[in-house]
């Protein structure tokens, strides 16, 4: 596998969010605004980046037996490390996301790559199937809070795109994360499954960016 | 590369060997961001206090007032002018009724001993109900009595006007407007108790005052 597929699949063909379903909790949970999802993101990202390294390097010398506690530790380590760095130097993002950020210790993702990935492949490879899945973590949690902050709240990213009041409450509330969430993952999975839609796509996008560049 | 063999022995090393490395990285860790951390929340404090004051000089030394009937006491920090004479007193208050539980709240009060200004600290109401306190008790509203500074609260009613108060509740949010203003008039009380006991509390005040021009 080229490098650079290794760091891209995490986006669409293998994302943690639409496609394996891992992680839900912090998905969930924290996606009440676009800021907070991709807070979280980041945050899983620096964990998931550090953890595959850190594993890569010391799989061989761990007994099959004691694989996963070992695992988990060397995760809740720089979880905590990341705690600990937030705490101190952005007060503001750790005060938002609290709870969320011990919790992801045991977001399946980290775990997941660890055990699926990181211990079966070098350093660099790891560092970049780190990256690429914290990313693509990153952009669904993003997408998600952006929708929902917007239908909810009018606001994208806290600026008012329209009036408040007109905002439907539920999609701030829990059960709107979920009806986001399926219908996300209904219509990701449309465009992976049918390559002339996903091409069609590609070349709106590739239109528009044409035409904002005039 | 041959595995190394799951026996008691390599197991037992192994899991030494990483929490012993975890334990020094997090103490290492611990120990270099110690001091950041508390004083970035000395930092979120000082600037909660002056958010909830008028134009103070600096603050005084901080203290406890108890409040009639309750256990924990409420942090009182007096805010001072140049001269050292206080202006304004900054009350971090709480309350246990939320909607989902505990509520802090700092509050000002200026010398008229009106309420000058009130800052959310931590709340888990629910978003877009609830958490809209902040914004809802500070902007005035038309036809509505829903914003408490100015009040005097020893002349108005803190509650909301549901049970006859003279405070407009949010709407949809009631539980968290009452909530809310418990933790207000909580303030309330501290702060008169606190003047009410007057020879002795009047004495740590000037004492106060004397550290807080001295530092």
């Amino acid at each position: 596998m080229s490098k650079f597929k290794i760091v891209t699949k995490g986006f669409l063909q293998e994302n943690p969010v639409f496609v394996l379903l891992l992680g839900m909790c912090p998905t969930l949970g924290v996606t009440s605004s676009a800021i907070n999802g991709l807070g979280m993101g980041l945050a899983t990202t620096f964990v998931l980046m550090l953890s595959n390294i850190a594993i890569s390097l010391i799989a061989r010398f761990i007994p099959d037996k004691v694989r996963i506690p070992s695992f988990i530790v060397v995760i809740a380590t720089f979880v905590t490390v990341l705690q600990m760095v937030m705490q101190a130097y952005l007060p503001a993002l750790f005060k938002s996301l609290g709870l969320f950020i011990p919790l992801i210790v045991v977001n399946c993702i980290v775990l997941g790559r660890a055990e699926a990935f990181a211990s079966k492949n070098g350093p660099v490879d790891s560092m970049l199937d780190g990256i690429g899945m914290g990313l693509g973590f990153s952009f669904a949690l993003t997408l998600l809070g952006g929708i929902r902050e917007l239908l909810g709240s009018g606001k994208l990213f806290g600026f008012p795109c329209f009036n408040e009041d007109r905002g439907s409450l539920v999609f701030i509330l829990a059960p709107g994360a979920f009806l986001v969430l399926g219908y996300l993952i209904a219509i990701i999975n449309k465009i992976k499954n049918d390559p002339a839609l996903f091409s069609r796509l590609l070349l709106v996008v590739k239109t528009l960016l044409r035409i904002n560049r005039i | 590369m041959a595995k190394i063999a799951s026996n008691f022995k390599n197991m037992v090393i192994t899991l030494c060997v990483v929490t012993m490395g975890s334990g020094a990285i997090l103490g290492l860790m611990n120990q270099l961001t110690t001091d950041a951390i508390s004083m970035s929340q000395k930092k979120a404090q000082e600037e909660a206090i002056a958010s909830v004051l008028p134009r103070f000089e600096k603050l005084g030394k901080s203290y406890m007032a108890a409040v009639d009937g309750e256990k924990d006491s409420l942090n009182i920090f007096p805010a001072l002018n140049e001269q050292g004479v206080i202006i304004g007193l900054a009350v971090k208050t709480y309350t246990n009724s939320g909607f989902s539980g505990n509520i802090q709240i700092m509050v000002g009060f200026d010398k008229e001993n009106k309420i000058s200004g009130f800052q959310v600290l931590q709340h888990q109401e629910t978003p877009g109900l609830g958490s809209k306190m902040q914004e809802w008790f500070s902007t005035p509203k038309e036809g509505k009595k829903n914003s408490i500074i100015g009040l005097d609260p020893n002349k108005a009613i803190l509650t909301v006007s549901k049970d006859g108060g003279d405070v407009d509740a949010i709407t949809a949010a009631t539980i968290s407007s009452r909530a809310f203003l418990d933790a207000v008039s909580r303030a309330t009380k501290a702060i008169n108790n606190s003047k009410s006991a007057d020879g002795m509390t009047g004495a740590t005040q000037q004492h106060n005052e004397k550290e807080g021009g001295k530092s």
